[in-house]
């Protein structure tokens, strides 16, 4: 097993800058998220820690080994990617054997290895059939085996579950993080999807634009957010921006919008200009107290919850309250804000203003 | 606008049967959204209405007359694809009047200017209509699509997956966007998903398929909170309902051979049955918990500061659990 240390990583492919130096630490035995939308460096950061490319700059390394330079058959690593290539006129067995049979295993040995593989994956019972003929989520497990199968020191998975509709991918995405909290092995994830990072990750790297925006854990992310960004690619809907120009005062506990107060966290430093006040959607209240106005313009059901979606004098903004609760579109309400949680961003640089609850940290190590 | 109506239709391939004998009435100016996994039906269904496929038996119906016999251009549906399909070589002005420039219409040119420009605007692509089909995000592109079946004034609109090539962020856009549309226009819509949050969020009317059949036929929350079956109760709702054995918790009727406990419905730390929590994920807005009970997986809810980990035990008890019977059917 394997701790692998990222330094100043930097990878540019001529004019453009994929990836700018990126630092961060995956901890031996943990399942490592590397989040952000397309275009935002992921895939090349994963797939410079594989050894499929090569850094402009920087190191890696893999249990204090550097292996930047290395090939990637040197690194003692497994990559599954999003379209699992099997061998099509090769059975499940063969399949999972082959990277064991072309490192020239002795048969019986390779035999134990891929009996063992296919009890951890539960395809005891497919080992014998073809390819051809499985289904999308009993080709990954197969793909999945041929990884594991190396006992390799980490993995590394680009959008595994990428290629399977929802309803599967949620009993995968459950399936793999079983199966790593049996073998343990360090596992870094590349993904798009906000809540299966949230959902399968022990700590999550949030990139955009070739920059790491923060890394922690799920947790951190969602109530603390580093910045505009990150607040606003994680939730389901995201963070509400209500927009303003202000200014807060280190100790202060109330920010002026619109001529009202607003509580916020005790605010940790001092700020004027164009702000961002950034709160939650399960944390805006509708009440005829609140000080601020709205006009309900659409509700969504979705079971036990619904998001009202309001227009107000700061602009749109989603609330997540029981669906048992009546919100007729037309409708005009007061709104309230639980303090707490809010988090106030400087607009122009996107970061977020440091206070009680936001240290305002991008990472924690 | 108008109603569609499906009286007994089927369609099969061979031995396999689409759609067995589906009945189904889309009322005029209603959102219905078909929803099932891979294989139900759904899109052979809407390519019957379109005319795309000619059924085996039964009819459909458009404003009380059949179709059935009429080719897929006198029927007056329009259909909206998944993957996008624009003339990459027209602009996007273009793209929107190509519809009304067909010479069955005769559209005066004033007529199609105002139409495109009235369509542009409720899409939000006002600016970009000089633009080149191929110079505009996916999402741009998508709504183009979206446009050129908004041109036209047709009977219905079938669409099939319209949103699934988008990302996350884009799709819960479009999906206000659409709702507003089509309850603007007063438009009746037939959209096949199989995306529940699509179903629940936009339907007036869900019809929840399962394997060529229509099981059942209503407003999102009666599907959510009274399925007919477990196989309906799993269609909708994330995470999925938890199908238990009648006898992990007392007070199960008669002949009931599964539990259906949706994870919200679970009370934790006020007695009942004992679990140990397997997993916790804290996602934020709440944190999911997954229990082992007597060896099944149960998944539950609970705020998200929630201090459980894996390894502790707590007690667990249903509230409003759901009955099914041997064959799967709702008892209670």
């Amino acid at each position: 097993m394997a701790e692998i240390l990222v330094r100043n990583l930097r990878k540019e492919f001529g004019d453009f800058t994929a990836v700018e130096s990126s630092s961060f630490k995956v901890e031996d035995g943990e399942f490592f998220m590397l989040l952000g939308p397309s275009g935002c460096g992921k895939t090349t950061t994963l797939r410079m820690i594989a050894g499929l490319e090569l850094p402009t700059s920087g190191d890696i390394l893999i249990d204090g080994e550097d292996v930047s330079q290395k090939r990637a058959s040197a690194r003692d690593i497994a990559f599954v990617f999003q379209m699992f290539a099997l061998y099509p006129h090769m059975n499940v067995r063969r399949n999972i054997a082959y990277p064991l049979v072309s490192q020239g295993m002795p048969r019986s040995q390779v035999r134990e290895k891929v009996a063992e593989t296919a009890r951890i994956l539960g395809i005891e019972e497919m080992l014998d059939a073809p390819v051809r003929g499985l289904s999308g989520g009993d080709r990954q497990r197969v793909a999945l085996g041929r990884a594991i199968v190396r006992n390799p020191k980490c993995f590394l998975m680009d959008e595994p579950l990428g290629a399977l509709d929802a309803e599967f991918r949620e009993r995968m995405a459950g399936e793999l993080r079983a199966l790593h909290d049996r073998i343990g092995a360090t596992t870094v994830y590349v993904t798009h999807d906000q809540l299966e990072a949230m959902q399968m990750g022990d700590r999550i790297v949030v990139m955009n634009h070739g920059i790491i925006e923060q890394f922690g854990t799920p947790r951190d992310i969602y109530d603390s957010p580093a910045t505009q960004f990150v607040a606003g690619f994680i939730g389901s809907p995201p963070m509400n921006f209500m927009e303003f120009e202000g200014s807060v005062a280190a100790g202060d506990t109330e920010v002026e919008m619109l001529g009202r107060r607003f509580a916020v966290p005790a605010a940790r430093e001092g700020f004027a200009g164009d702000m961002a006040f950034g709160v939650r959607p399960e944390h805006v209240r509708i009440s005829d107290e609140g000080a601020l106005r709205g006009e309900i313009v659409a509700t969504e059901y979705l079971g036990t919850t619904q998001i009202v979606i309001l227009n107000t004098a700061l602009g749109e903004l989603k609330a997540r309250i029981p669906s048992d609760r009546h919100a007729a579109a037309g409708t005009s309400v007061g709104l309230g804000f639980d303090g707490a949680t809010v988090t106030l961003f400087d607009k122009r640089s996107g970061l977020a203003l440091r206070s009680e609850l936001n240290a305002g940290d991008s990472g924690d190590g | 606008m108008a109603d569609v109506e499906l009286r007994g239709l089927t369609k099969r391939f061979g031995s396999t049967v689409a759609v067995d004998n589906v009945t189904m009435h889309v009322e005029d100016g209603a959102f219905v959204v078909l929803l099932g996994p891979t294989g139900a039906g759904k899109t052979t269904t809407l390519r019957l209405i379109s005319g795309l496929e000619m059924p085996d038996d039964g009819d459909v119906l458009i404003r009380g007359r059949s179709v059935v016999g009429d080719a897929p251009a006198q029927r007056n549906v329009a259909m909206v694809f998944q993957q996008y399909s624009l003339y990459p070589h027209m602009t996007v002005r273009e793209n929107l009047s190509f519809p009304l420039r067909s010479p069955v219409l005769r559209t005066p040119d004033d007529e199609i200017d105002r139409k495109v420009r009235s369509v542009a605007e409720v899409l939000h692509i006002s600016d970009k209509l000089g633009n080149k089909a191929t110079e505009l995000s996916g999402g741009e592109m998508q709504r183009v699509s979206i446009g050129r079946a908004l041109v036209r004034s047709p009977n219905i609109y079938l669409m099939d997956e319209p949103l699934s090539s988008l990302d996350a962020k884009l799709r819960a856009e479009l999906r206000v966007e659409l709702k507003r549309i089509q309850a603007g226009l007063g438009a009746t819509f037939l959209y096949v998903t199989h995306d529940q949050i699509e179903a629940m969020t936009m339907a007036t009317h869900v019809g929840v398929l399962e394997l060529g059949s229509l099981v059942q036929f209503g407003p999102p929350r009666e599907i959510y909170e009274r399925p007919v079956s477990l196989y309906v109760a799993g269609r909708l709702g994330s995470p999925r309902i938890n199908g238990l054995p009648a006898g992990l918790f007392p007070g199960s009727p008669a002949g009931a051979r599964t539990i259906g406990l949706r994870p919200e419905n679970i009370v934790i730390g006020g007695g009942g049955r004992e679990g140990r929590v397997v997993r916790a994920e804290h996602l934020g807005d709440q944190t999911r918990l997954h229990l082992s009970l007597d060896g099944h997986p149960i998944v539950t809810l609970t705020d998200p500061h929630a201090a459980h980990k894996a390894g502790d035990r707590i007690t667990i008890c249903p509230v409003n659990p759901l009955y099914f019977d041997a064959t799967g059917a709702r008892i209670t």
